[in-house]
């Protein structure tokens, strides 16, 4: 009366087998693969060690440090306007939008209000390093995935901005022109006009952009539903800017912060994509430029007449306190907490900058995909590597 | 700020609110953990900003932090100053200064707690707010946080050999030792010139 069980423990040893077998023949070598640090999608030098099965990440370790400059540090023996000079290294592509958070909290510890007229040019350039920022993403997205001709129209049309940018403050990149109080100076004579024609060029290449990448087919398959971010996990993880507008949250510090910039006088619309994958976080980042577009051309409009500068003391000590300033800038959201002790130099400085925090979101959002996807991921959440590493 | 203090309950130490700036609430370090999960579940403070620290120990070095042969009175170095906190107050060294943030109701939270312990020690973060791993890993390596239950506590910026804690208020800026910074000179009054012609809103804080 054995036969059975003899036969079904056969049956059972021959299955155990042929699994074993089939397991030998799709085993897959563990890999681990170095992205960077000198690579042309880490805008800087990010390493990520990637753990890979096959094509699939099982882990993926974002190694910083290496442009790490200690400005948390520094800025405690800088005198406050000497700051300005350190923090407009931070995201290198839109400078001017990093002086602005710092410079609002020191006016609040001060109270010091800038007139309306320098409240409106500081506007205008900072939706300038917005666009000159995020042309070169448009560009970089496009030459990531293989398409090169993308990143040529980007940056000589970027070339454009950035001229006027400097025509006002004299430097290219790093303009260092704001000031505690108002601006360092006024508008140079033609200005206005000349912006005017600008932005028609920066238009005309969002149209380019979208005729050419956007629905471009393989465009298409490398990043629609690659890299979903679902909202609760952006939240969670501190995400801001096109990124989490990308994933359905409607919330924009240039509309809800209501702090120190014109932005509530303007007509403009605050674009959100419910996809949360890669395609949704370069669409929303192409709408937000003709946007700021729209912002400028109707700043350009509207600036009052006046005097650029409020009346300041010639050494700056801001009183005692505690302040934390936001705004919206083109990696997302950038914030200073300054506690002042009464000194010429801040007693401490909390750099709140955006990519920190989206790049944070990496191990989570690689676990799982294709290594070509990879790269499309890190291109769309668009990070600054002075940005994260400070 | 009623409902936030209800929620919070006894862990709430002391408040500040600037109407239409900020809000501040300072809670004790047993309930660092338990503030974070009421705030996210109960006030819709969904989104996490930053979490950092702040040394309230001035530098023994003074504000410059210039080398001690640079300066004039190159003497005994200065007894520690004592403490002085900032909103909300504060009882020791090192306080834990973190940031949610509500992005319906557009309310943000600064959230600070005082740390006791050498090294001074929390519990971590990362189980209510998975974006608290690397701002905690900073935390420590700058500061000497230790963060209990963190996953991975490894050095984010700073080489893994690296000794000390730079953000340390008493963690001297090598390079001002070396050499010490010319730019400071740039605040001083050129001769001739008069703080009094800036009008009556002058400088006298």
């Amino acid at each position: 009366m054995t036969a059975p069980t003899q036969t079904r423990q056969m049956a059972y040893i021959a299955g155990q087998a042929s699994d074993a077998r089939v397991n030998v023949e799709l085993e897959t070598e563990g890999m681990t693969l170095n992205i960077g640090p000198q690579h042309p999608a880490t805008h800087g030098t990010l390493r990520i060690i990637v753990r890979l099965d096959g094509e699939r990440v099982i882990s993926a370790e974002p190694v910083m440090g290496y442009m790490h400059r200690g400005y948390e540090k520094l800025t405690e023996v800088r005198t406050y306007p000497q700051v300005t000079t350190l923090i407009n290294r931070i995201d290198w592509l839109g400078s001017f939008a990093n002086e602005v958070p710092f410079i609002l909290a020191a006016e609040r510890l001060m109270e010091i209000e800038a007139p309306p007229r320098a409240q409106w040019i500081r506007t205008a350039l900072f939706e300038l390093s917005r666009i000159a920022n995020v042309v070169l993403f448009l560009g970089d997205m496009g030459v990531q995935l293989g398409a090169i001709t993308p990143v040529f129209y980007a940056f000589r049309d970027r070339e454009f901005v950035l001229n006027q940018i400097e025509a006002v403050t004299g430097g290219r990149f790093h303009p260092n022109f704001d000031r505690i109080g108002g601006l360092k100076d006024d508008l140079p004579k033609g200005w206005v006009d000349e912006t005017r024609g600008v932005l028609g060029r920066i238009r005309s290449f969002c149209d380019e952009m979208e005729n050419l990448v956007s629905g471009n087919e393989i465009f298409q398959a490398r990043t629609r539903s690659i890299g979903v971010i679902p909202a609760d996990m952006g939240l969670a993880y501190g995400l801001s800017g096109a990124n989490i507008r990308a994933s359905g949250v409607d919330w924009d510090l240039r509309r809800d912060g209501g702090v120190g910039l014109v932005h509530d006088q303007l007509d403009w619309k605050v674009w959100t994509h419910p996809d949360g994958d890669s395609f949704a976080r370069y669409w929303v980042r192409l709408q937000e430029v003709r946007e700021a577009c729209g912002m400028v051309e109707q700043i350009l409009d509207g600036i009052p007449s006046g005097p650029v500068m409020a009346k300041v003391p010639r050494i700056i000590k801001v009183p005692a306190g505690e302040a934390y300033v936001e705004t919206e800038n083109p990696l997302g959201i950038m914030g200073y907490y300054v506690v002042s002790k009464g000194d010429l130099v801040p007693y401490r400085v909390k750099i709140r900058s955006a990519s920190f925090n989206n790049v944070s979101i990496v191990p989570w959002v690689l676990r799982g995909v294709y290594v070509p996807d990879v790269i499309s991921i890190l291109a769309s959440l668009y990070f600054i590597l002075g940005d994260i590493d400070r | 700020m009623a409902s936030l203090a209800d929620a919070l309950g006894d862990a709430l130490v002391s408040s500040e609110v600037q109407p239409g700036v900020d809000v501040w609430v300072r809670v004790d370090a047993g309930a660092w953990v338990e503030t974070a999960q009421t705030l996210q579940g109960q006030c819709g403070m969904a989104y996490f900003n930053f979490l950092s620290a702040i040394d309230w120990q001035p530098s023994p070095f003074g504000r410059d932090m210039d080398a001690v042969i640079d300066r004039e009175d190159d003497g005994e170095p200065a007894a520690p100053a004592d403490l002085e906190w900032g909103i909300t107050g504060g009882e020791q060294r090192f306080q834990l200064l973190a940031r949610v943030h509500d992005p319906v109701g557009h309310l943000g939270v600064h959230v600070k707690c005082d740390l006791e312990g050498d090294p001074p020690e929390a519990d971590t973060w990362t189980v209510v707010y998975p974006g608290a791993d690397w701002h905690e890993r900073e935390a420590w390596e700058m500061f000497g946080i230790n963060f209990r239950g963190h996953p991975n506590l490894a050095h984010l910026y700073l080489p893994s050999e690296f000794e000390g804690h730079p953000l340390r208020k008493d963690y001297p800026l090598l390079a001002r030792r070396v050499k010490p910074w010319p730019g400071i000179v740039d605040v001083e009054l050129m001769p001739g010139q008069d703080d009094a012609e800036d009008g009556e809103d002058g400088d006298d804080s």
